[in-house]
């Protein structure tokens, strides 16, 4: 795109009123594999595709505890997003010292933005690289919200950032409404959903994603391995064993799903889609 | 709670007006014992700690444990500076329903507790709270058991000033009484003739 002339500071503006440092900062964002995240009116779910660059090697971690009640999943530069979880876990903890209670979810994330902007407007330095989906808890229960690079926050019922996010969105968008009143466990399987939805064809399996739940009276913590795969076989079996059943029972629930397309003849023996 | 008006120079009785309770936020009351200055630094503390926590606007509001455990974190960094703010702080509150008590000393000491006092309320008051206090008492009963106590204060402490306040907390928010004066009585026959039966007296 002819946009090469007003790109090299973050601090030039373009004639059409744009800041396209900022701009390809969220380009990064979008580069990053896929973080969804969804909430009800006391829980929040965050959930990422953990690929890792070859089979040696061990996945990089993408979601972390902040605290006890709260969590973020990111998308993009995750040495950025290291940096910034570290940030948040230093407030957190400053907060909890100072007033002995929990930070409210809602001001760290404008605090997170309000770091987030003083990058976009230094001729020295460069805006963070990646994206947040912060899951938290405050007075008036869960939330969910999304920082981006150019220090703008929005919060959400649910969200998908990262590679082939769109998908994920789309399947959320058609269920979004019964979020506020859904279960622990419905948000858990709705996650699973959303994520598989990102993997356009590739079987889901535990080793590939990471699944992480906070609540009222229910601390942070990442699901392990096994638990998650659990759940994968609960609701995947039932659409493998059953799918005429469920396309004719009408809830419109999802799209013919990919894991039946690709026959498992070799449970985890198919080399995965870098 | 309930706090005289009397406010003390050394051992001069030098204003006797002056309101040592004060509501903080929507939540909270702090009552004060110590030098009035220091208080009133204090409460400029907190009056803009509160400020901020408004202009968050955001539905959090920091309630009675919250202020407390910030009054605990500023008297003990002043102690450790070895530059105290000399009072002792009483915290109360009320919250989504829940109570909070607590006390913070010049030094930093802090805890919470059903009946909280300071200087010689430590000695005179809080034996008769522990043998009188209920979980279930009214507001009246509560008033008339520190009433109880103030009476015995104004008798036994010789800075008291017999012009007292009672505040009260709920959900809904803190009041404080207009002053008032407890009753006395002192027509015991041994004030009478006090020095009667003393050596070298007239």
């Amino acid at each position: 795109m002819f946009r090469n002339q007003y790109d090299t500071d973050v601090t030039t503006w373009s004639p059409a009123g744009r800041l396209f440092q900022v701009e390809y900062a969220m380009e990064a964002v979008k580069q990053g594999s896929a973080a969804i995240g969804l909430r009800s009116k006391t829980h929040v779910v965050l959930a990422c595709v953990n690929k890792a660059n070859s089979e040696l090697s061990s996945h990089q971690k993408k979601i972390f505890k902040v605290d006890d009640h709260i969590g973020v999943a990111i998308a993009g530069l995750t040495a950025d997003g290291r940096v910034l979880s570290r940030y948040m876990r230093s407030e957190c903890i400053n907060y909890s010292f100072t007033y002995e209670s929990p930070l409210p979810v809602g001001r760290l994330v404008v605090q997170l933005a309000d770091k987030a902007q003083v990058c976009t407007q230094r001729s020295w330095k460069r805006p963070f690289g990646v994206g947040l989906l912060v899951g938290g808890l405050d007075e008036s229960g869960a939330h969910l919200y999304y920082n981006c690079p150019s220090g703008n926050y929005f919060e959400y019922q649910a969200f998908a950032i990262g590679s082939r996010s769109q998908a994920a969105k789309t399947y959320l968008e058609r269920k979004f409404e019964s979020f506020m009143g859904s279960s622990r466990d419905d948000l858990i399987k709705d996650a699973l959903f959303a994520i598989k939805e990102t993997l356009q064809g590739e079987k889901l399996k535990s080793s590939i994603c990471t699944v992480a739940v906070l609540g009222v009276g229910e601390p942070f913590h990442i699901l392990d391995q096994e638990t998650v795969q659990q759940l994968i076989n609960e609701h995947e079996i039932v659409e493998e064993e059953a799918p005429a059943e469920q396309e004719a029972a009408a809830a419109a629930d999802q799209d013919a799903p990919p894991a039946d397309e690709a026959p498992p003849a070799d449970q985890g023996a198919a080399p995965m889609d870098i | 709670m309930a706090s005289d008006m009397g406010a003390s120079y050394g051992s001069t009785l030098r204003y006797k007006s002056v309101e040592r309770m004060k509501p903080i936020g929507k939540h909270s009351l702090l009552g004060a014992s110590g030098e009035i200055s220091d208080l009133q630094e204090i409460l400029r503390y907190l009056d803009e700690l509160i400020l901020y926590d408004n202009m968050w606007d955001d539905g959090n509001s920091l309630g009675p444990k919250e202020v407390h455990s910030y009054l605990t974190r500023v008297m003990y960094n002043r102690r450790n500076k070895f530059n105290p703010l000399w009072n002792s702080l009483v915290l109360g509150g009320v919250k989504n329903g829940e109570k909070y008590l607590g006390t913070v000393s010049m030094i930093g000491v802090h805890f919470e507790d059903n009946h909280v006092a300071t200087g010689f309320g430590n000695h005179l008051a809080r034996p008769i709270l522990r043998d009188e206090w209920k979980e279930d008492l009214s507001y009246e009963d509560g008033v008339k058991l520190l009433e109880k106590c103030m009476r015995v204060l104004l008798y036994r402490d010789r800075s008291a000033v017999n012009k007292i306040q009672i505040a009260k907390i709920t959900e809904e928010g803190v009041s404080i009484s207009k002053p008032y004066s407890l009753r006395t009585f002192w027509e015991f026959t041994a004030f009478r003739n006090p020095t009667v039966g003393a050596e070298g007296s007239w």
